[in-house]
């Protein structure tokens, strides 16, 4: 059911720990519904130099934290900011439709770890940050029947 | 990938060679219509028969007892909507458990808003339905009693013969669930005080598509299958003679041999938990460790998430299942899960491997060996793992 990508990016993810003096710091998601992502950033100016990703949930989730820190990496600020869940889910040759939820998570991870930095830096006001996506699982009623 | 191991018996089984043999002649030489008076109906009809024996053998009961249905999920179906609508006039409450499969439960949710009143009985941390809160549930409405004989998920196995007990002394009609039990334990309908029982053929080496309700000689029941005059009336359409046969066989053989399998599957179910539980810390068993299914392992490993779990078992070869939200394409893990009290995130780590009869020490070493890599690869990725370690560093 996955790409290869997304099998390349799950078994080997890039960019996977934690960067102790990170600039910016998101996290989000929630245990509830099965995925956190935390992504840490070190930026220079205003490009990201480094970025690092912690995530629990599925290959789908993963795989788009993954090819999301493959993505910024380089990148300005507002370059990064551009990107949405689905030039992540485009990267990875697409993902099953019922997982397109998990991709948002980069998203949200994301920007959340920018708005962060720029926080921090007194660019923006708590009031400014934005909240992450309502994750709208429209698949709620597809039920597994594994026996 | 060179290796290829089956550890998902829950879900279906492969169909025995002698159980296709048995069917082969039916799908062509022995074509015939059940009903038909001439010699190629005569012959199905026949093979029909034997193997509503064999069934009833199976389980202690009576051939006109038994009814071939399409699987589990219509003789649930079927039990559950029959009684409870043969039985409107006497009362509109039924009593489930909170675990049951989903062709249980949302049969009874169907039910909910025809104006009938359900009852999902809490389990406890193991699993176990308190035959005591059956009793207490019961009132003067209530028709029917729903409790499965084995957890699918779990595998834990129900105080069967209690609630039977509970259901005849009160004068309510008692189906159980028994699709994950044949060929795991010695069933009775009759010393267990059953009305109904639900068996389907794919989970015990035969085909799928195909099964059987128990229903006790006198229980009132509506048709289910409106149409022709097949199984005595009571359920249209025309037979799946081939699907039949192979359920007779596959019954027969299963039964026969359940003190081997009951043998062989406990040693390696035992020696797959203990491996495990040996060499990875933050696992805990789901269940009940002494009443389980011989074959059931369900195992929640801390921090890290079941699909993923799964993904990579399958790069290894091991085909197994999960209770995790991400696998059930749903927001929320298991509902068996949670109702043993599990925290979402725990349940999402969940990991269900069922043994079957091929199933050698050599597959569950393989599963010991390469759990734990794949086990610390997803930790080592997850922030949960992180913060714990950094909690653990603080202190
Ligand atoms: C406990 C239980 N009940 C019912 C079913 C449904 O049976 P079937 O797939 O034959 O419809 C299953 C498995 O699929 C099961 O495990
Ligand atoms: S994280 Fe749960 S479905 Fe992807």
């Amino acid at each position: 059911m996955y790409s290869q990508k997304v099998m390349d990016h799950f078994t080997n993810p890039r960019n996977v720990g934690e960067i102790p003096d990170a600039d910016g710091v998101g996290e989000v998601g929630n245990p509830r519904c099965g995925d956190i992502m935390k992504i840490f950033i070190k930026i220079d100016g205003d490009v990201i130099t480094d970025v690092k990703f912690q995530t629990f949930g599925c290959a789908a989730a993963i795989a788009t934290s993954s090819m999301a820190t493959e993505l910024i990496k380089g990148k300005t600020l507002d370059e990064a900011l551009d990107i949405t869940n689905k030039t992540v889910a485009d990267a990875l040759d697409g993902l099953p439709a019922i997982k397109m939820h998990c991709s948002v998570l980069a998203e949200d991870g994301l920007r959340a770890a920018i708005e962060d930095y720029k926080h921090k830096k007194g660019l923006i006001t708590e009031d400014e940050m934005s909240k992450p996506h309502e994750h709208d699982h429209e698949c709620a009623d597809d039920e597994a029947a594994n026996g | 990938m060179d290796r290829k191991i089956y550890m998902d018996h829950a879900a279906t089984t492969y169909v025995k060679p002698e159980v296709m043999d048995e069917m082969l002649p039916y799908f062509t030489d022995k074509f015939g219509n059940p009903s038909s008076i001439y010699f190629y109906g005569r012959e199905a009809k026949e093979a029909i028969e034997t193997a509503r024996e064999k069934v009833a053998t199976a389980i202690g009961a009576e051939p006109s007892e038994i009814y071939f249905t399409s699987g589990g999920t219509e003789s649930d179906n079927w039990a559950i909507k029959g009684t409870a609508f043969a039985s409107k006039k006497r009362g509109n409450h039924i009593i489930t458990s909170a675990i049951e499969h989903h062709a249980v439960l949302h049969t009874c949710q169907y039910l909910e808003k025809l104006g009938f009143e359900v009852t999902y009985l809490p389990v406890d941390q193991y699993g176990l339905v308190d035959p005591d809160d059956v009793y207490k549930t019961i009132t003067d409405k209530t028709v029917l009693i729903s409790i499965m004989m084995a957890n699918n998920e779990i595998g834990t196995i129900e105080p069967i013969a209690e609630i039977g007990r509970i259901a005849r002394q009160r004068g309510v009609y008692f189906h159980t669930d028994a699709v994950q039990a044949i060929g795991s334990m010695d069933i009775d309908v009759k010393s267990l005080n059953v009305d109904m029982l639900s068996l389907s053929g794919h989970k015990f080496y035969g085909p799928k598509g195909i099964g059987a309700l128990y229903i006790r000689k006198g229980v009132k029941i509506d048709q289910f299958m409106h149409g022709g005059a097949q199984e005595r009336n009571r359920r249209a359409s025309t037979e799946n003679v081939p699907g039949i046969v192979g359920l007779g066989r596959a019954i027969e053989l299963a039964t026969a041999t359940i003190p081997q399998r009951r043998e062989h599957l406990t040693q390696l179910r035992d020696r797959l938990i203990k491996g495990i539980m040996d060499k990875i810390p933050f696992v805990r068993l789901n269940g009940h460790p002494t009443e389980r299914l011989p074959g059931n392992v369900n195992l929640s490993f801390e921090f890290i998430e079941g699909e993923s779990m799964l993904l990579s078992l399958d790069l290894k070869g091991v085909a197994a299942s999960s209770g995790s939200a991400c696998t059930s394409g749903s927001l929320d893990p298991s509902h068996v899960l949670l109702a043993i009290g599990l925290p979402h995130e725990i349940a999402h780590g969940s990991l269900r491997l069922t043994l079957g009869d091929d199933n050698t020490e050599e597959d569950v070493d393989y599963v010991i060996e390469i759990l734990p890599d794949i086990v610390e690869r997803l930790r080592q990725m997850s922030p949960l793992f992180a913060e714990r370690e950094g909690a653990l560093k603080n202190v």
